[in-house]
């Protein structure tokens, strides 16, 4: 009883929230309503006791949505961001596309013959999600991830290897004009 | 459930919260202590007292266009989040809610700082405290990072993401002995999250105040307060997952969990004492550059060890 309440609840608060993100006029107020959707979401995910996605999706959307505000902020222009605006733009388009999904998703919903629950749930979920997204390619999965993380970060490094503000670690300064153009590239500036 | 801890009734959680105020205002207390000397202004032991009944009294700015919703949501958001941290922190042999990814839930709730700092910074609706609600996301995305993988080195150890099977998988040995680059990553990071110095420029006095500064009366006194829990339950995090939680000799395990939490709590209020601020876009450097792949290198060594063990 209790539970059903806190999804109908949860439910409405996701609803209500993704209605907001197009009623405010505000940027700020239109990205944290989302954020506020995507929690109730993840909150909705942790009543099905899928608890690590669940939680994840809370993690990932509030920390998506806190960088969404810096860019869209930051780059709005002469920022309009800063000022009162209107969070729709194609209207008709958008209605006809958001109907449309709107009434596939809710056909499949109802018209999908669910299957029966075989078996029962592992005792530990997030383990045999592991498994099933991971399975025999846990190997690969292992050696790739650290390897992309890698090259993400050293990518970062070496594209901007002085910072916007100083070096760091400390490099030695450029020489100017007694050498060449030839050396300067033991400085790190890359041509 | 593990041995060792168990969960205790939701009731428990209104208890919770009031040890999570009490232990903030104890850290609070003794910064005041820290900051007694002769002829100080508003020091020692009882100035939080001083200042709290100061702000109640005062009455709360309201600026031009403010985002009144935002601010409110942002200023009270912090130690909302310090109290649901609190939720799954095994506090001695009893935690309010045994989740199976506590250890995650913890950090999906230290980013819900990246949103209440930008919102307590963009809701006055004025430019010191926005620069300094940007300045805190310039911090949180260097140091969050380092903090993930810091985390990742005592969960790989227990093989497990529930802070229960953490605190029992050290039985023995604190995780502490042998993965220190994780556990002053993670000090760092409990100092970088509750806006304390070295990572107070959010709050800076050439902002003056940055976040704080158009915050007045209860306003401020929730800030003020919200830092001070999130440093508590930050230790308190530190104690679970690398000082052995509350195992000692003799005493009952809350006592030992209290006393090791209130102590790191005042190493960690004297050590930032003693540390510059650091400038925000110096920091991505450090944290990337040095402390991550540090921290890499620490949970791989724990990841061999445990390979070893079988």
């Amino acid at each position: 009883m209790l539970t059903t309440v806190l999804f109908i609840v949860l439910a409405l608060v996701a609803v209500a929230a993704g209605i907001a993100v197009f009623r405010t006029d505000s940027m700020a107020r239109a990205t944290y309503a989302l954020a506020a959707s995507f929690v109730a979401v993840g909150a909705m995910l942790l009543q099905f006791n899928l608890d690590y996605i669940g939680v994840v999706t809370i993690l990932m959307m509030v920390m998506e949505m806190a960088i969404m505000a810096i860019f869209m902020i930051m780059f709005m222009g002469m920022n309009p961001a800063l000022m009162p605006m209107s969070m729709v733009h194609n209207k008709r388009g958008s209605l006809l596309i958001a109907g449309g999904v709107f009434l596939v998703l809710a056909a499949g919903a109802l018209l999908v013959p669910w299957p029966a629950r075989r078996g029962a749930p592992a005792p530990d979920l997030t383990v045999s999600l592991g498994e099933a997204i991971m399975g025999n390619k846990m190997l690969v999965m292992l050696t790739v991830s650290p390897l992309l993380f890698a090259t993400l970060v050293s990518a970062l490094v070496l594209a901007n290897p002085r910072g916007r503000y100083r070096p760091y670690p400390k490099l030695p300064a450029p020489k100017q004009s007694e050498s060449g153009p030839e050396h300067h590239g033991h400085t790190g500036g890359g041509h | 459930m593990s041995a060792g801890v168990e969960q205790v009734s939701p009731v428990w959680a209104v208890v919770a919260a009031i040890a999570v105020l009490a232990a903030a205002f104890a850290g609070a207390a003794v910064d005041g202590a820290l900051q007694a000397r002769p002829g100080a202004r508003r020091a020692g032991m009882l100035a939080p007292v001083a200042e709290g009944a100061r702000l109640l009294r005062q009455r709360r700015r309201t600026l031009v266009a403010a985002d009144t919703l935002l601010w409110r949501v942002g200023v009270a958001g912090l130690p909302v989040v310090a109290v649901l941290m609190a939720a799954v922190l095994p506090f001695g042999r009893w935690v309010i809610s045994d989740l199976p990814v506590g250890l995650v839930w913890f950090n999906a709730m230290d980013v819900m700082l990246w949103a209440l700092v930008w919102m307590a910074g963009w809701g006055p609706n004025a430019a010191y405290p926005l620069v300094g609600g940007y300045r805190f996301l310039a911090l949180a995305l260097a140091y969050e990072l380092p903090l993930m993988f810091a985390l990742t080195a005592p969960a790989v150890a227990a093989g497990s993401l529930r802070m229960a099977d953490i605190v029992a998988g050290q039985d023995g040995l604190w995780y502490v002995v042998w993965m220190p680059v994780a556990f002053l990553v993670f000090c760092a990071s409990v100092l970088a999250f509750s806006l304390h110095r070295p990572f107070d420029a959010p709050l800076a006095r050439d902002l003056a105040g940055g976040v704080l500064a158009e915050a007045s009366g209860v306003d401020r006194l929730l800030l003020l307060a919200g830092r001070h829990a999130l440093l508590a339950v930050g230790s308190g995090f530190a104690v679970a997952l690398f000082l052995g939680g509350g195992s000692g000799p003799l005493l009952p395990a809350w006592v030992w969990f209290l006393a090791k939490t209130l102590l790191l709590q005042s190493v960690l209020l004297v050590v930032r004492r003693h540390l510059p601020s650091v400038r925000p876009q110096a920091l991505m450097a450090a944290a990337w550059a040095v402390a991550l792949p540090a921290t890499l290198l620490q949970v791989a060594g724990v990841a061999v060890v445990v390979v070893a063990r079988g």
